[in-house]
């Protein structure tokens, strides 16, 4: 077994240390009854590397890769090249096989790093401070919401209806037992944002007006007139991101006057990796920074003077607060979060706004070629690198048409508001550099073909 | 005991003359060396990528961003430079044991991150029409029925993306049971020793917290928790083995007690690497219990996560559990139970917790641990972490304080209190001399119930040779700390940093870098 250095000799002489006369000696407090003699049965026992490699191998065979083929799937998820250096990168064994910096003078490569994280989050979203990363743009949503009921002491949150409808499920499953009120629903397929509708509603009890930008659909939108409208009420607004390489061509929604701004990371470096894991980023003004959650690094200085890194703040944490934390959260996203960073530190300011033009512009491409498919049209007045179309039928169905054919062309919105038939004609079409000129031919024919 | 040291010499703090004061014209020292942030080195006109086009003019009127951003680039050699020198200044399980308590620092196989980085597995969307994804479906499926297999219990939930997201997996499910049944029970019951996320975890749910009292040899006290138990208790939050390194030999009584006053019982599975294999937790009466893919079944630590923490349930609990999941069905298709098919397949779920299905770059890396060990493995890892606590525990039990250890062995982890310390002296101290000795030290100042707390988790994969360095190396420490020796006051001495000033730190918090 290769991963236990421990010989028969060397067990054998440690037993006699410790003075016991078999290893069953150490497992005393275990009552009879419940301790298994050997091992499980029925299930196979150690195999070499060879022979798991290629179990894992033929399970991998049977996925279809979005590099295998025209690929155009967003809604939450996007597929952008990472370059080679960022994997071998969060590879070395300093950063992989560390643990969470509780010891700073023995971890400032992870807390350097972190610090720098921070500020670059802070900085794409336009805000004054982020903290180490969240699990994942879903939970960082609901932590936000949450920390606007701190904030405000106020417990109905307002959901536009463009938030990502699973980031909306988990609001709901939490809200469900936490007493929080909900006002939500499900988007239409219009050309704008139901953000005026949300600026009206807010009021004297409205904790937060949570939007999504780009939207759900793929729509963009102004949120200075509703960030005003929540500060005249004293609600908190949350935006969502979770496309942040938008942020290279699009205002930051902390410019435009969002309080807290959450997202997912997995667009920047992290890979699609099949849903997780990815990297929740959350922002804030600085005034709400001892209401956040999660953990965050600042800078200090260790005895000699020198600058350093550590973990602070710590007393909004659980391991500290117990009951009385903010949030019940402990692991972060470290290594997804430095591979977020170590991509954006390869593109920097410049090589962001070039990769977020280069995005745009396929999508833009891609959503006229597309408008010509007889009986097909763009919902979208505005978009970055996703949109969404009508179709003449019900898209779950083309979706699968669309698969047969070799090209995977988008999430329809039937999978996502099954119980919604007004939306079952619609398909979220993401377009990024991947996406080749041949791919977006590709796409447009075979759409043609099943339509016809 | 290897003889580290026979010249008996010890660090010295820095100021006490000789070389270590020798200024350096870079601040670095030889392969120690200073790292500037990219803030400082950077420039925001630096790219490390290059495109093969350029970016087309856009039209998105007032929502275009014109002002500057902030973000310097490197180039792709400084970049992979700069992180290469900063990955130096970090402790890691490759470098050395790495004994925190509670968190299992075992080895990372590198065939695990192999296997997740197959394009089959890497490069896969989680909404992909399910056709496209049968082989990824079927890995969840798989670890799935290991996870059941291996806890004895009935069913499993994949997609919570931590430990702690785990605890609230479970305590929802609590819940949504208990509302169920129509009924609003408020108390959960969690020891004083539980992990501080336990508590916080009731507490984010909706629950009001209350403390189970310990006996003198540390663990819950069984009689106390029955005088407790009533119908407004919803269930109990237990760590087994416990956070004193011990297992909880009541606990099939407190499992009876729990349900025969119609609560549930969680456990607290962070310490599962101590009976993988050798206890089934569903033997033991429990409802629900989270496990840490990145504990047990080595997935990487990454510096603090990701981590990965699937919840095991019982028959009582498996139909309140969150979508999506994967189903295997009679043709040997696999489908995700998700919203389209919940109503039908799983109506009582609580709902989704997340957006997508869980971890699934960490299920490939666990089920590739997991094959590799098979059943006859695994049992062999729990044997040898206790082994080894063992060892620990026995080893230096007569130089530092071990509270439990009169009481009998201890599972996976040992542990010692400050008792005996000279004046003045303390556990941290003798966390920052391991540094000194080349090794990241114990949990410290946890579980609460001990003074001055040294939680020393060793696990399977270290060999003798190695603990036998590591008993010498602290048993110097403590010796040094037992005998006041000043030197120690102001270690690590050789590390990137000395102690730093975490009051500063969070008095006056700089969170970002300012220009």
């Amino acid at each position: 077994m290769r991963y236990l250095p421990l010989t028969p000799d060397d067990r054998s002489a440690m037993l006699a240390a410790v003075g016991a006369a078999s290893i069953d000696d150490l497992f005393v407090d275990v009552p009879a009854e419940a301790r298994l003699d050997g091992p499980i049965t029925g299930l196979p026992n150690h195999a070499s590397e060879l022979a798991v490699e290629r179990h894992m191998a033929a399970l991998a065979r049977q996925n279809r890769a979005a590099g295998d083929g025209p690929f155009f799937l967003g809604a939450g998820a996007y597929r952008h090249h990472v370059p080679a250096s960022v994997d071998h990168l969060i590879q070395r064994g300093e950063f992989l096989t560390a643990y969470t910096p509780y010891q700073p003078e023995i971890a400032q490569g992870t807390l350097q790093m972190l610090f720098e994280f921070q500020t670059q989050v802070a900085r794409l979203f336009g805000t004054d401070v982020a903290n180490a990363s969240m699990y994942d743009g879903s939970t960082a949503c609901w932590e936000a919401i949450v920390m606007a009921r701190r904030i405000t002491k106020r417990g109905k949150a307002l959901l536009s209806t463009g938030l990502h409808p699973h980031y909306r499920s988990v609001a709901r499953t939490m809200a469900k037992y936490t007493g929080d009120q909900l006002v939500d629903g499900d988007p239409t397929l219009e050309a704008g944002t139901d953000w005026a509708v949300l600026a009206a509603a807010v009021d004297t009890d409205t904790s937060c007006v949570v939007v999504q930008y780009p939207d759900i659909l793929g729509r963009i939108d102004d949120m200075s007139a509703l960030a005003a409208a929540c500060q005249a009420a004293g609600a908190l607004l949350i935006a969502v991101v979770t496309e942040p390489v938008a942020l290279g061509l699009i205002r930051s929604p902390g410019e435009m006057g969002a309080d807290i701004v959450v997202g997912e990371g997995q667009a920047i470096g992290v890979g699609l990796q099949f849903g997780g894991p990815y990297v929740g980023l959350f922002a804030c003004k600085t005034k709400y920074v001892r209401q956040m959650p999660g953990r965050l690094c600042g800078e200090t200085v260790d005895a000699n003077g020198k600058r350093g890194f550590v973990l602070t703040l710590s007393t909004r944490e659980q391991h500290i607060r117990r009951e009385k934390a903010t949030s019940n959260i402990c692991t972060n996203a470290g290594l997804c979060a430095l591979a977020f960073s170590i991509h954006m530190t390869l593109l920097g300011e410049a090589g962001l706004r070039q990769l977020a033009g280069i995005n745009h512009g396929r999508a833009r491409v891609a959503a006229a070629e597309l408008a010509q498919v007889p009986g097909v049209s763009v919902v979208n007045s505005g978009f970055f690198n996703e949109f969404t179309l009508r179709l003449p039928v019900d898209a779950r169905a083309t979706v699968h048409k669309l698969a047969e054919k070799g090209v995977l062309g988008g999430v329809s919105l039937g999978r996502l508001y099954p119980d919604n038939d007004a939306l079952a004609n619609g398909l979220v079409v993401a377009v990024t550099e991947t996406a080749t000129e041949e791919d977006i031919a590709a796409f447009a024919a075979a759409l043609k073909e099943v339509l016809a | 005991m290897t003889a580290l040291n026979p010249a008996g010499w010890r660090p010295e703090m820095h100021g006490a003359g000789g070389a270590a004061d020798t200024a350096t014209f870079t601040g670095s020292r030889a392969l120690m060396l200073e790292e500037p942030l990219i803030f400082e080195i950077g420039s925001t006109a630096t790219t490390g990528v290059d495109f093969d086009e350029a970016a087309p003019a856009a039209d998105l009127g007032a929502l275009m961003r014109r002002d500057p951003i902030g973000l310097p680039g490197l180039s792709e050699s400084e970049t992979v430079r700069h992180y290469t020198r900063l990955s130096r200044q970090n402790y890691a399980i490759d470098l050395g044991l790495f004994p925190l308590g509670s968190c299992t620092m075992k080895h990372n196989p590198r065939l695990n991150e192999k296997v997740a980085r197959m394009p089959g597995f890497a490069d896969v969307h989680p909404l992909q029409p399910q056709e496209t994804v049968q082989g990824a479906l079927a890995v969840i499926n798989e670890l799935a029925v290991w996870l059941i297999e291996l806890t004895g219990m009935y069913g499993v939930a994949m997609s919570p993306k931590a430990g702690a997201h785990g605890e609230l997996c479970g305590i929802l499910c609590i819940k949504a049971a208990l509302e169920a049944r129509g009924e609003d029970r408020r108390v959960l019951l969690v020891p004083e020793s539980a992990h501080g996320t336990n508590p916080a975890t009731a507490a984010f749910a909706g629950f009001t917290v209350e403390d189970i009292p310990a006996t003198a040899e540390g663990r819950v006290d069984l009689a106390a928790l029955k005088a407790r138990l009533g119908p407004d208790v919803a269930g109990v939050m237990i760590t087994n083995p416990n956070t004193c390194g011990l297992f909880e030999r009541d606990m099939k009584a407190i499992s009876d007690a729990v349900h025969a006053v119609g609560g549930y019982v969680y456990c607290d599975g962070a310490n599962f690497n101590a009976i993988v294999g050798k206890v089934r937790p569903g033997d033991l009466g429990i409802d629900a219990m989270h496990i840490n893919l990145h504990k047990t079944f080595s997935t990487p630590h990454g510096g603090g996560g990701p981590g990965s923490g699937p919840v095991v349930l019982s028959k009582a609990l498996a139909p309140y559990g969150p979508i999506p999941y994967s189903a295997r069905y009679a043709d040997g298709a696999f489908k995700l139970v998700e919203e389209e098919s919940a109503g039908a397949e799983h109506p009582d779920t609580f709902g989704r917790m997340t957006a997508f299905h869980g971890q699934m770059g960490m299920f490939t890396r666990a089920l590739t641990y997991i094959l590799s060990h098979g059943a006859d493995g695994l049992k062999q890892v729990a044997e040898d972490a206790v082994l080894n606590a063992n060892y620990i525990l026995r080893s230096l039990e007569d130089v530092l304080d071990a509270p439990f250890a009169a009481s009998g062995p201890c599972m996976h982890e040992a542990l010692f209190s400050d008792r005996g310390l000279a004046e003045g002296f303390s556990t941290l101290d003798i966390a920052k001399g391991l540094i000194d000795e080349g090794y990241h030290p114990m949990t410290v100042y946890f579980p609460l119930v001990v003074h001055g707390a040294m939680l020393v988790e060793p696990t399977e994969t270290e060999s003798k040779a190695v603990l036998d360095q590591f008993v010498g190396a602290l048993r110097s420490i403590a010796l040094r700390a037992k005998n006041g020796d000043p030197a120690l006051k102001s270690a690590p001495h050789f590390a990137p940093r000395a102690r730093l000033d975490e009051t500063l730190a969070a008095r006056k918090p700089v969170l970002r870098w300012e220009d």
